[in-house]
């Protein structure tokens, strides 16, 4: 019999940030207040998690029946290694991004009263619903509740997306919406047509239900599935609306997005491969697509000139490492997925609040204009150089860990197109390289531009989130110390690397055998 | 389970319909395509709850000829869901218009610049054909 005192604490990553979003909007105008609130909310859900990671890899995947309504009729919730995992990962860049964009606080230059601490008071509630919202769907036990979710963060993100409503914001924004709304109804196309199929959306009744229907319904589910959560995740060719949309943000915006969105899609990717959809029917294709975004996504970022772009391509570039894990299907294959998905949240949005470290320090993300800035900000040069060398992969970091776990899973499934696969990860972990040494070289070592050298002390003007001017200069240590502490987390995958692959290796295990899931929700077997 | 042939064909008309007015560039026209194709799904949800049938309301003992309430709720869910795109997309069209009088979405500026680039061969920027590097100026 499970501990009911665990599965207590299932609904609350989604509850905690929701009731936080209405006290917050309620306490608009009372900047310390809503700081207070929505730090203390996210540094909850920051404990939940933990202790759900806990529970979940002691006692066994927990769930809870919402409203008392049994599975498979009612909505369940349930959080097993992987989603705890998940919850854990981003819950902690969600709090270190906040923190970070109080820091920035009142340096945006506005001087509105009620600036929230950020761009606009809307800022703190939306983020308390994103949360809530990629809470929901590393938790639902039913593809309609992932829906909801997906809907759910879709919309705070659309909110986040257009703050102050510039024109290049509206831009950007109405192709993210229109993308974003597209993948929601071929997924919602795919869930009425699985309700046809089978008559449940509950996720582990599917499991035993979709086994048994003819292989050509079977496939055509399958493709619809993931083609939704492609093109949430970007892999390759659904992956062009995101260097298109998210550089325009505020930093912090970007960082949390890079950070949890795609990987939502990930996380729905994994399920529908091991859960829904197991004895790898689209495995080619889907290694196939995992090359293409590796290559494509690299080459891109080779590319830009703009840091925040080239970052946005590295993010589509390395969603290929993770795909291919997933595609390889081997628990060792989905152990090193799930150890580079928590690698890569982590990683792309240091990465993300870094660029808006150097925007702040000189006023631009292009590195056309930038350079000397090792010299004017060293402490800047190591928050930069540490979590973009861990993206490369070099050693010891953990970028390095998960590549390495990786190209072994595909060398132990060893078909040819593995090997192409290992090649390719290695080639874009080269290229990798190149594009994070160009900025570094350029931003960092090339000598400092004119402005700069006539006058060391020169202030840029740059425009602040709200389009008001305000002067560049060294950004204050709000903004610095989460960024820093985001790399120290970084750090610790790696020396936490054993036990955390031990972790991952026995999330995959529960993944590929199915029944821990499906025993948990189910526990009178499937009707 | 039979389908109902007519509702089917109707979700094929709406998301044809609605993936011709997506490919618009008008923010306006490209809502009305994402709606068309919301209802399209909405419509499949119908069709896959089944035959129609009494109201789903369990009074007695008796549940044959029920309707399947489910997707019905599934349906609404999407429809509240639609409303607030709707209300967001032409909030954005609204302010497109106020900024630039169009609603038509342009090309991202970076994407022109980089294509305007490599169309007039500029290497000025390249990392292998630098000699102002050398000298140590910014290029």
């Amino acid at each position: 019999m499970i501990d009911l005192g665990w599965n207590a604490l299932v609904p609350l990553p989604v509850v905690l940030p929701l009731v936080g979003a209405g006290i917050t909007i309620a306490a608009q105008g009372h900047q310390r207040l809503q700081r207070a609130v929505t730090v203390s909310v996210l540094a909850a859900v920051l404990g939940v998690s933990a202790a759900l990671v806990y529970g979940a890899d002691h006692v066994g995947p927990l769930s809870v029946d919402v409203g008392g309504w049994r599975a498979p009729l009612g909505i369940v919730l349930v959080v097993d290694r992987l989603s705890s995992l998940m919850l854990l990962v981003s819950a902690t860049i969600t709090l270190g991004v906040l923190l970070y964009s109080i820091g920035q606080g009142r340096a945006s230059g506005d001087t509105d009263e009620s600036d929230g601490g950020s761009p606009l008071p809307v800022f703190h509630p939306t983020m308390l619903v994103l949360s809530a919202g990629v809470s929901n769907t590393f938790i639902a036990g039913d593809l309609f509740n992932l829906y909801v979710g997906f809907e759910i963060l879709l919309f705070a993100s659309f909110v986040l997306l257009t703050l102050g409503g510039t024109a290049a914001r509206v831009r950007a924004g109405v192709s993210y919406v229109v993308v974003s709304i597209l993948s929601s109804s071929v997924f919602l196309s795919a869930i009425a047509l699985i309700y046809a199929a089978t008559g449940t959306v509950n996720m582990a009744q599917l499991a035993g239900r979709l086994d048994a229907l003819p292989h050509g319904t079977r496939l055509t589910l399958h493709l619809m599935l993931l083609l939704g959560f492609a093109v949430k995740a970007a892999v390759f060719p659904m992956s062009g609306w995101l260097p298109d949309s998210y550089p325009t943000a505020p930093a912090p915006v970007t960082a949390v997005f890079a950070g949890l969105l795609t990987k939502v899609g990930v996380y729905a990717i994994i399920r529908t491969q091991t859960l829904l959809f197991p004895g790898g029917q689209l495995t080619d294709l889907l290694l196939v697509a995992s090359l293409a975004t590796l290559v494509v996504g690299i080459l891109g970022a080779v590319a830009q000139d703009d840091i925040k772009r080239m970052l946005s391509f590295t993010l589509v570039s390395h969603i290929g490492y993770m795909t291919f894990g997933i595609a390889l299907g081997t628990t060792t294959g989905l152990s090193a997925a799930i150890y580079y998905v928590a690698h890569h949240i982590i990683i792309q949005t240091t990465l993300f609040l870094v660029a808006g470290l150097i925007e702040r320090q000189a006023g631009s993300t292009s590195i056309r204009e930038l350079g000397g800035l090792a010299k004017v900000a060293p402490v800047l040069g190591l928050l930069f150089f540490v979590p973009a060398m861990n993206l490369a992969g070099i050693p010891p970091l953990s970028g390095f860990l998960g590549k390495v776990g990786l190209i072994q899973a595909g060398a132990d499934v060893g078909t040819p197109l593995a090997y192409v696969l290992i090649a390719g990860s290695v080639v874009t972990s080269l290229l990798t390289l190149y594009a994070m040494s160009r900025v570094w070289g350029r931003a960092f070592w090339q000598a400092t531009p004119a402005v700069y050298r006539d006058d060391p002390g020169a202030a840029i003007e740059i425009e602040g989130d709200t389009g008001v001017t305000v002067l560049a200069g060294p950004p204050p240590r709000g903004m610095t110390v989460p960024t820093a502490g985001l790399v120290l987390v970084s750090l610790a995958l790696t020396v936490v690397g054993g036990p955390l692959f031990a972790l991952t290796g026995r999330a995959a295990h529960d993944l590929v055998a199915r029944t821990p899931y499906v025993s948990s929700v189910l526990p009178g077997g499937t009707p | 389970m039979t389908p109902n042939l007519v509702l089917a064909v109707l979700v094929g008309v709406l998301f044809a319909t609605g993936v011709y007015l997506l490919l618009a560039r008008s923010i306006t026209r490209a809502l009305i395509g994402l709606l068309l194709m919301g209802n399209g799904s909405n419509i499949l949800f119908l069709v896959a709850s089944g035959r129609a049938g009494r109201a789903p309301i369990v009074t007695g003992h008796d549940s044959s000829g029920m309707s399947d309430p489910l997707p019905q709720a599934m349906v609404l869910t999407a429809i509240v869901i639609t409303l607030g795109m709707t209300a967001f997309l032409l909030a954005m069209a609204h302010r497109s218009w106020q900024l630039e009088r169009s609603d038509v979405v342009r090309d991202d500026p970076e994407d022109v610049e980089i294509l305007r680039r490599a169309e007039a061969d500029d290497l000025s920027d390249s990392d292998f054909v630098g000699d102002d590097l050398d000298e140590g100026t910014a290029p």
